[in-house]
């Protein structure tokens, strides 16, 4: 994915928070290809700077943080973007879904205000057609009666409901760039398998570039085209994802693989 | 086995603002016995954590009986938990909320030592070294720790009185994936060398699979199947069971979604 355009390339990415010396890293050039129709995953604990990475591209860093190198989104650097011009891609070109779903909605909101706010002020619509179009995204996320969920508040939901509705709320603007971070760490396993297909079903159907943060390498196994590992703020080992879960080169993915339950043998009786 | 908390037909019920009753859990039985660890597995809301609570007398149970070596477990008032309710010790979920902000985790392990009927059995320092964190480390306070490094201090906390029953309630979800099973196999590790029974609950199977031996699975306030940990993971009997099983994304790399 040299000449293609419609994903995401971030090059020597460097962010710094106090001192300006190499210990204050949070990121240590960073170089990431996100490309469209793929589900690019980012692994590591937490402290690694997988966060970072993608609030770095949302532009949501620390007013005191640092930043040098370039990310590339259709020929443009959003690096070098006046926070005006950001505006006009962060959340309609670029759009990211958050862990939690009950802080990223806003309470006193109803769906419908959740989905059409950001949109229509992005657009321009009227509020009929930003209405319309909300349906159709709650339609294409499996939100049950769309018609009735638009009138409802978040905390009528359960957990799964509202993060697809986190996810149709950045999809209101078809973005070409999602970025998901934990999507489904705060979900039970059964929803989590719904909300993985989903997000496949988005990146094949839609053909967005996905730039999936997760720590569980079960979730990177099941979604994630590639995958590169982060820790310390450098990443250490990238590649496609068969070969990075089943022959890691670096030594500390294969730590990380051999640290997972699922890994290891049946029963407490196989444990030293 | 030497039965050591026993758990029969418990029913809990909260009561919701406007909305009647919940029922929260609807007829368990259970038996943990000594030297063995007990995984209670399942979603959120089906349960588990209102058990773990019943059986330390912090909710009150609707109908059924929980008895402690043969003794019912009264529920916890004001005043201080009766020395015999003291054998049964627990770790929460959020090791940031359940120390003390203000003491330093030596003195907190203390307070689990003095009510431990054996002086002898541990100091602050073979304790923290049994919990793989340094000695000189007793001085230190909660927020110089990391949230892995704080569990290690509840645990260890919990050790110092000498349980009869330990009880896990989430005790690794807060915590980096690559420490959840070392954690967990060191509860189990301290549980079994102290002769005490451990109930383990959590929502993740393949960490329960790794350090029960018995597994009891939950849903919507019911245990849907119980067994032989390995038994379960292999054979699952109940619909419900096979169907969180499925859930889980397997980590080989091959793309194949759950479900």
């Amino acid at each position: 994915m040299t000449a293609d355009d419609s994903g995401l390339r971030i090059r020597s990415l460097r962010v710094t928070i106090g001192r300006d010396d190499a210990e204050n890293d949070i990121l240590r050039g960073i170089d990431l290809e996100v490309p469209a129709g793929q589900v690019t995953g980012l692994a590591g604990e937490s402290g690694s700077g997988k966060t970072m990475t993608g609030m770095s591209v949302m532009g949501l860093l620390p007013a005191a943080a640092r930043v040098s190198g370039q990310i590339l989104f259709e020929g443009t650097d959003l690096l070098e973007l006046s926070p005006a011009r950001l505006n006009a891609y962060r959340g309609s070109r670029i759009a990211m879904v958050f862990q939690d779903p009950t802080a990223s909605l806003h309470p006193m909101l109803s769906i419908e205000g959740q989905l059409t706010d950001h949109y229509r002020s992005h657009t321009k619509v009227s509020k009929a057609a930003a209405r319309k179009h909300a349906l159709e995204v709650l339609e294409k996320v499996q939100v049950p009666d769309p018609e009735i969920a638009l009138r409802k508040y978040p905390h009528q939901f359960s957990g799964g409901q509202l993060q697809r509705i986190a996810i149709a709320s950045a999809l209101m603007c078809s973005p070409s760039v999602l970025i998901a971070d934990e999507p489904t760490t705060a979900l039970d396993v059964t929803v989590q398998a719904g909300l993985l297909r989903l997000l496949r079903r988005l990146c094949d159907d839609l053909g967005l570039a996905i730039l999936l943060v997760t720590h569980d390498l079960g979730v990177m196994s099941s979604l994630a085209d590639r995958i590169a590992v982060m820790r310390n703020g450098e990443i250490v080992e990238a590649g496609d994802r068969y070969q990075v879960i089943t022959a890691p080169t670096d030594p500390y993915t294969r730590s990380l693989i051999d640290a997972l339950p699922a890994t290891q043998t049946t029963g407490p009786e196989a444990t030293p | 086995m030497n039965v050591l908390l026993e758990l029969d037909d418990v029913r809990v019920s909260y009561r919701q603002p406007g909305r009647g009753r919940i029922q929260a859990v609807r007829g368990v039985s259970l038996s943990l016995g000594a030297g063995t660890v007990l995984g209670l597995v399942g979603e959120s809301g089906c349960g588990k954590s209102t058990i773990a609570k019943a059986v330390c007398g912090l909710v009150p149970i609707d109908d059924g009986s929980i008895t402690f070596r043969g003794e019912p477990v009264r529920r916890l008032g004001l005043r201080r938990r009766d020395p015999h309710a003291m054998r049964i010790q627990m770790v929460f979920q959020n090791p940031y909320a359940s120390l003390n902000p203000r003491r330093t985790v030596g003195r907190q392990i203390e307070d689990g030592l003095r009510v431990n009927p054996d002086q002898a059995a541990w100091s602050v320092a073979s304790l923290l070294e049994e919990v793989e964190l340094e000695p000189a480390w007793a001085s230190r306070y909660p927020h110089q720790l990391s949230g892995g490094q704080r569990q290690r201090i509840a645990i260890a906390r919990a050790i110092a009185s000498g349980p009869d029953v330990l009880i896990g309630d989430e005790p690794i979800a807060s915590l980096d994936a690559s420490l959840q099973a070392r954690v967990a196999l060191l509860m189990r590790k301290l549980a079994l060398a102290t002769g005490a029974g451990l109930l383990f609950i959590s929502h993740d199977l393949s960490v329960v699979r790794v350090i029960a031996d018995e597994v009891a699975v939950m849903n919507a306030g019911e245990i849907v199947e119980q067994g032989r940990v390995q038994r379960v993971w292999e054979h699952p009997e109940a619909a419900y069971t096979q169907r969180l099983l499925a859930a889980i994304p397997a980590v080989d790399g091959l793309g194949r979604l759950p479900g």
